[in-house]
Order: C-alpha cells, then structure tokens, then sequence
C-alpha cells in the first residue's frame, strides 16, 4: 500500500495547481491517467480571464465588473461569493503563473496581452496566442518537476476510500502492470476533469470520461448542476475539434449561407461575442431553419478580413487544426463549425474551498462545482477555475492535513473497497453476452447529443433515459475480449463505460426536473427562466435505482438577478 | 482488399507475454476525414480487444499519439489515412527505440528523465515584482518556436545519436533548455550552459536533423541546439558574463 498526506487525482492545471500548493508544506502525491504534459488543459486555446486593465480598452475594468460579468453570464445560478472570490484572486493567480514562466503574449510596453471574449465587458482575456491552456499546463508541470513532486503516472483511479465522514485513500489501476493499487491518504484532492466524452460532437479529449468523478459518486460524493452541459459555438465539422473563442475576439464573423452575420438578430450589442449559450443556440437555430452551408450541420468562422498577419501571429494553433483536418486555410477560406459539446458547468458538489462533504475530500477544476460558472461559463474563466481553485483546495487541504491528531487510519476501509473493486473488475471480465461496449458507448453518445443537447423537451429527455437505463441494463452484457495485464484499454474502456452511463442519468434526471431555461438548459417546452422555482442548485445523489434529486440555494450578495440580454 | 478499404500492418509485442515483436494485418473500411487513430479505435472496438496504442486530445497538441507510420514518425490523431490508400499495405510500429509497454505504447520515463536534467523551469529575478515581468514582444520573440514543444518524443526517437547513447540528453531536452537561456526572464543562463556544455550535451549533436524532419509541430531542435552551442563557445572565447548585482 502506497502512503502520502495528500494524493492529488489527475495532473492538469487544477491538479498540478493543488498539489504544486501543498507539496512544499505537507508529503504530496500525484496519481494520474496520463503523463501531466498530455492532459486536456493543454486544450485550451484561446485565455484566462483577469481584471489586469492592461489593454488600452480596458483601463476601467475591475474584479468586480469580471464578477458581475461571470454571475450575468452564468444565468445568475452560480454562487456570488465564490465568484467574488475567484476574481478578485485571478490577478495575483495570472501574475505567479506569469512569475513562474508562462510565456503570456506581450503588449507593446511587456505586459501581458488581453484579448476581447464572449461575455465580457472588457478585453479582459489574457493570452499566449491561441496555446493559453498547453503553455500555462507545461508552466505547471515544469513548477512540479522543480518541488519534485513524486507522480504515479499510468494510473487510473477506480474506486474512492471514504469511512464514516472521512476520506481514507483511492484505489487505482496501474495500466502498465494490470495491477489493483491501493493508495492511503490523510487528503484526496480530486481533479480528473470533465465528462464531455459522454457526448457526441465533443470537443473534449478522448480521456475526459469522467471516470474518477463517477467513482466518487458512486461512493456518496454528490453531484451537482449536472444538467448544465456547455456547448460551444465553434467547433469544426466532423471532427468537432476546438475553434477557439479567440477566434472572434480577435474579430472573426460567424456567416450563414445566406452571407449574413447572423448574429445581429440574436445578440445585437455583442455580435459574435455573446456568451457561448446564446452563441450556440443562435447557430443551431440556423442549421435548423435551413440556413446553414450548403444546408448541411455547419455555418462558417469567417477569419479572412483579419488578414495573414494577424491570424499567423494570434492563431497560428487553430490555423494548424483548420488546415489539417478540414483541409481548409482560414486565411484563405472560411472555416467549417458547429456547436459542439465543451465542458460540463457541474460536477462534485463542494464549497468555496473545494471542499465536499466528506473530511478530507476536496475536487477542484471541471470535475467539481464550486460553483462559479452557474448555468453558462463564460470563456477564459475555466482556466482561471482551475487554478484559483486548485491552488485553495491544496491550501485548505494541507491545513487540513497539518491540524490533524490521528495518522494513516482506515487500512480495513481500503482492503474492503480493494476486494469490492476486484470483484467488481473480475464479474466484468468473466462476463458472457453479445454486446459490443463501444456499441454502447456510441449509442450513448448519439442519444445524449440528440436528446439532450442544445436545445431540450420533456418528451426527447424522456426517451433518452429511457434509453441511459436500457444502455445500463445492456452493459451487463457485454464482453470484455482481452483478458491481458498490461495495458488493456478494452477493460478500461468498459470500466469507464459503467460510470459514464451513471453520470449520463444524472444529468438526463437533471435536465427532466428543471422545469425552465436557464444558460445552457434551454428547454422548448419551458422557454422562461423561473427565478421563484428554479433558482437553485440540483444536487444529484447515487442510488442503485437512479439518481435522487434534490436542490440547493445560489448564495447572492451584490447582483441580483436580471434579464439577460446582451 | 475491397474498394473503401485499407489494409493496416500492426507491430505486435507484449513485454509481459511475447519473446519477440511481430506483425499482425488488420482491414479497416474508409470513411471520409478518417486518422490514423481513429482506424486504430476501429480495430481495437472491433476486431481486436488486445491492441495497445497511447491517445488523448485527438487534436495533434498532447503529444500521446507519436509513432511510426508509413515509415515515418507522426502524430497518429492528426494524420489522415486517405494518403495511404492504394500504396499496399500500411505499417504502423511504435516509437523507435524507446522500451514497449505493448503494441504501439511506449514508456515515456526515459524521456522525462532527460527533460528534467535539464532544470526544466523559469529561474525569475527575485524579489519578483507585485505584476508581470516585463518582456517585450521583441524579447519574447526567441521562444516564441520552442515553447511549442508537445514533448511527443518524435524528435528524440528519431535521432540515430540518442539510439545509441542513452546518456545524451538529446533533442526535445536541450531544446527545452534553450527554451529558458532563451527566455529574457530568466536568470541563470550559465547555470545553464552548464548542464549542456558537455559530451551528453550539445557537442553529442551530428546535426543529422532527423529531429526537424519529423517534427509533428515543424520545430526546429537542431537550431536550439546549435544556439546553445554558440553560447557555450562563445562563454569559452570570451568568458563568462558577469552577473548583473
């Protein structure tokens, strides 16, 4: 059995944040699927919001018009005081990553350079080119090799400890060896990222299944605001790979095959740099009107007007995407996008300090719900998320872990769930059956995208937990081909599968309750936002028959809620 | 082999179970904007459980996805297959020399190894400021190429000098040490200079330039690694440079 004060699950930015916080004041760990270098922050492309006002356009802004900007973009669902929070430490959060050596693109006289993104009201996105996530993740990773944290990499974490109200340790699967780890722990800090894989047409890395988060749902940690799924405007067709929203903060139109900016009809202040709901919303409603290109499922990223200069020194990445997949040079032509699914607003329900309701656990990053992006996250504050967030749950943990009296505790809690996991890994080997599990999953995908996707009805959501509940019951039979140690992705994929198809339920039962539309829950049958029903977080606990739904209050303090236009 | 199909020619080989590596044939139908990777899911979701291959972003920036296809080192999620069609069969091998975990799956450790002798991390002026340092565009203009290293290990795999001296840090390392010398922030260029002014360092490059053709990110490491020669000899002729007080 492996021992560490704190165990860090997943090396992306939240994960390499909390522990690169904690590991110079108590023994910490990282444990995680892939090397730090290859996780889905580095996905990010287009920046980090913080109320720097280094752009000439932005000397008026303030952490307090970012935090209003974020609550009105957030459909006034999430919780003010954590916003508050989270904006007034972006600035101090960007400086140490910029300290540390994240090489930020620079303004004219070497400050950091900001961009224009949907939502806000101000150039108030900082970033280094069209690469923010990969360049601040390699920032992190390079902070950790220099405290020599010690990384358990290869490893994938299938079960959560937790005895009485306390956390006691994680048990993974060394893909390398095929072995059932066990890992003791005083802190779990859970940051394993988002589960947009659950979806077609995702954005998301292949990796993003949501696994750990499944795991500790199961084990009691609830969820929350789970139906609130992010698609985001520009992805481009086929492969639904990022387009960056850098795209049109640079000044990149969204055309219709009719050659009209479409937009003017549906944001007409902010054009193509409303919030990403309405963004997307407002392209499907193209597509299905008939206007889209060629009357196909996409419209076009018009960058042509920014001219070779400016597209080669702000977005060379999405220009290297464009070409290779699409064959198209967005210098040349305008590209081919869609919405596509992007993040998940929901996760782990926790407080301001990324703690969850167990002692010890804390999740931050995609993978939790502080909650700060409420119904709809504004661009450029996810990367800010994860390392406001990442780097308080490394500090409250680590208090946590130093005021603590009684020391490595709960070995018979760890063996106990290290034989249910056995059991648990082996019924899936020895199981006997027809089904394909990537049959599963694809008709999963397919079903989430179509039926609970942008836009949402009772009667489509109804059919698609109906058929989340067939899925779950047709995965009892399938078979798992290769009976192999080392490195065997078919029973990891399986494996993922089961907990994909939980956290798929909770947010279809989600959605089905939310009686409203509300950011990116937008609804046919329930076109208002209902502030006296509604105004409240869903918590999603697990039970063996499905998840049990019950809500929470939003914590308001400055802003109260308004209409949302834009 | 049908009309719509192609024909994919896997190296085989389990560390654990197989005395030697060995290829295996497996036929993937065509779709259009098919990768590489996406026939290598095709063939692990349906015809072959037990194949093992690294994956994550699908989008050519994590840098899981390096191997050897159609005799050269690219990036599985980004290559299209269609190239291939009607050229026989299309081989398909991990990383050369670098140690299989199984099938196109390689371990990494080495790699990393390297890349953290060379003190992979800014070394700012201290006390550091309350804002940014500053860096013009001008000053940030030199790392503007290496900061984009993916760490796919294509480089390092490729280069004939890393294959047979496991000691040289090799391309990506020493360009990412030339990212910090390079990068008008940092502070202990000799302490630099240091870690790669020796025969595992810059000297061992042949510039052979196998790491620039096989770059999937078009990078340049022999052009880091040359710089950082020419400080480092340049440091020998005329000494070293006093530090700033």
């Amino acid at each position: 059995m492996y021992y560490h004060k704190i165990l860090v699950v997943g090396s992306g930015l939240a994960g390499l944040r909390a522990a690169v916080e904690s590991a110079p004041k108590v023994d910490t760990a990282i444990i995680s699927q892939v090397h730090p270098v290859r996780s889905h922050s580095g996905a990010a492309q287009g920046g980090v919001n913080a109320s720097f006002a280094n752009n000439p356009d932005a000397k008026d802004d303030s952490s307090d018009k970012h935090a209003f900007d974020t609550t009105k973009g957030s459909d006034f669902l999430a919780d003010q005081d954590c916003v508050e929070f989270m904006t007034k430490e972006a600035v101090p959060c960007i400086v140490e990553m910029e300290h540390w050596g994240c090489p930020f693109s620079r303004m004219d006289d070497g400050k950091i350079a900001q961009r224009p993104f949907g939502g806000a009201g101000y150039p108030r996105t900082c970033f280094a080119t069209d690469k923010t996530g990969l360049y601040m993740l390699h920032t992190l990773w390079e902070r950790s090799v220099k405290l020599n944290i010690p990384l358990y990499e290869d490893r994938i974490m299938v079960d959560l400890v937790v005895e009485g109200d306390a956390v006691r340790g994680v048990i993974c699967w060394n893909m390398r060896t095929g072995e059932l780890e066990t890992f003791m722990a005083e802190a779990v800090i859970i940051a394993s990222g988002g589960s947009g894989q659950i979806y077609g047409r995702s954005t998301n890395a292949l990796i993003s299944t949501g696994s750990a988060q499944a795991a500790c749902y199961r084990r009691g940690v609830p969820l929350k605001d789970m139906e609130f799924v992010q698609f985001h405007p520009t992805s481009l067709f086929g492969t639904n790979i990022l387009m960056t929203e850098g795209a049109r903060g640079e000044g990149g139109y969204l055309v219709n095959s009719l050659g009209e900016r479409f937009m003017s009809k549906y944001a007409p202040k902010a054009m193509e740099l409303a919030p990403r709901d309405i963004v997307s919303r407002s392209i499907q409603t193209e597509i299905n009107e008939g206007r889209g290109i060629d009357g196909k499922d996409y419209v076009h990223l018009d960058l042509r007007h920014l001219g070779r200069a400016k597209i080669l020194e702000r977005l060379p990445g999405i220009r290297d995407l464009a070409i290779n997949f699409v064959g198209v040079d967005p210098i040349e032509k305008p590209v081919p996008i869609q919405p596509g699914q992007h993040y998940t607003m929901g996760g782990l329900d926790t407080d301001i300090n990324g703690a969850t309701k167990f002692k010890g656990l804390y999740a931050a990053g995609e993978c939790g719900c502080v909650s700060v992006h409420g119904a709809n996250r504004l661009g450029g504050n996810s990367l800010l998320d994860t390392v406001v967030f990442g780097k308080r749950s490394g500090a409250v943990a680590a208090e946590y872990v130093l005021s603590k009296k009684a020391f490595k505790e709960g070995e018979a809690a760890i063996n106990k769930n290290l034989r249910e996991t056995k059991e648990r890994i082996q019924a899936m080997m020895d199981r006997t059956g027809a089904e394909n599990h990537s049959d599963i999953r694809a008709e999963m995908k397919q079903t989430m995208i179509e039926k609970v996707g942008i836009y949402r009805s009772k009667a489509q959501m109804e059919e698609a937990h109906a058929k989340i509940k067939e899925l779950k019951e047709r995965m009892r039979h399938t078979v798992v081909q290769n009976k192999g140690k080392s490195y065997n992705l078919d029973l990891m994929r399986a494996y993922e599968l089961d907990g994909m198809l939980e956290v798929a339920e909770a947010i279809v039962v989600g959605a089905l309750k939310r009686e409203e539309s509300r950011g990116a829950h937008s609804r046919l049958d329930f076109k208002e936002r209902d502030d006296t029903k509604f105004l409240q977080h869903t918590i999603a606990t697990y039970s063996p028959a499905g998840p049990v739904i019950t809500y929470s209050p939003v914590k308001i303090t400055k802003f109260k809620p308004e209409a949302r236009r834009y | 082999m049908a009309e719509g199909e192609i024909t994919l020619k896997i190296q085989r080989f389990d560390a654990k179970a197989d005395a030697m590596p060995y290829w295996q044939k497996f036929t993937v139908k065509l779709r259009p904007g098919m990768t590489v990777l996406d026939a290598l899911f095709e063939v692990l979701n349906h015809q072959d459980g037990t194949l093992a291959f690294r994956f994550c972003c699908r989008a050519g920036v994590c840098g899981s996805c390096a191997m050897v296809i159609g005799g050269k080192i690219r990036l599985a999620c980004e290559t299209q297959i269609a190239q291939f069609v009607g050229k026989g069969d299309l081989h398909i091998s991990p990383l050369p020399h670098q140690e299989v975990v199984k099938d196109l799956a390689v371990n990494y450790d080495h790699f990393f190894e390297r890349m953290k002798r060379v003190k992979p991390f800014l070394v700012g002026a201290e006390p550091a400021p309350e804002r940014e340092y500053l860096q013009s565009p001008k000053q940030r203009q030199p790392i503007n190429e290496p900061i984009d290293c993916i760490m796919c290990g294509s480089c390092t795999s490729s280069c004939t000098v890393a294959w047979t001296t496991k000691d040289y840090l090799g391309p990506a390392a020493l360009m990412k040490a030339y990212r910090f010398v390079a990068d008008s922030r940092d502070t202990i260029t000799d302490e630099r200079l240091d870690l790669v002014d020796n025969e595992d360092g810059v000297y061992r490059c042949h510039t052979i330039f196998n790491c620039v053709e096989v770059c999937p990110k078009k990078l340049n490491p022999t052009e880091s690694i040359q710089r950082l020669k020419i400080k480092c000899i340049k440091r020998k002729l005329f000494g070293r440079k006093k530090r700033k007080a």
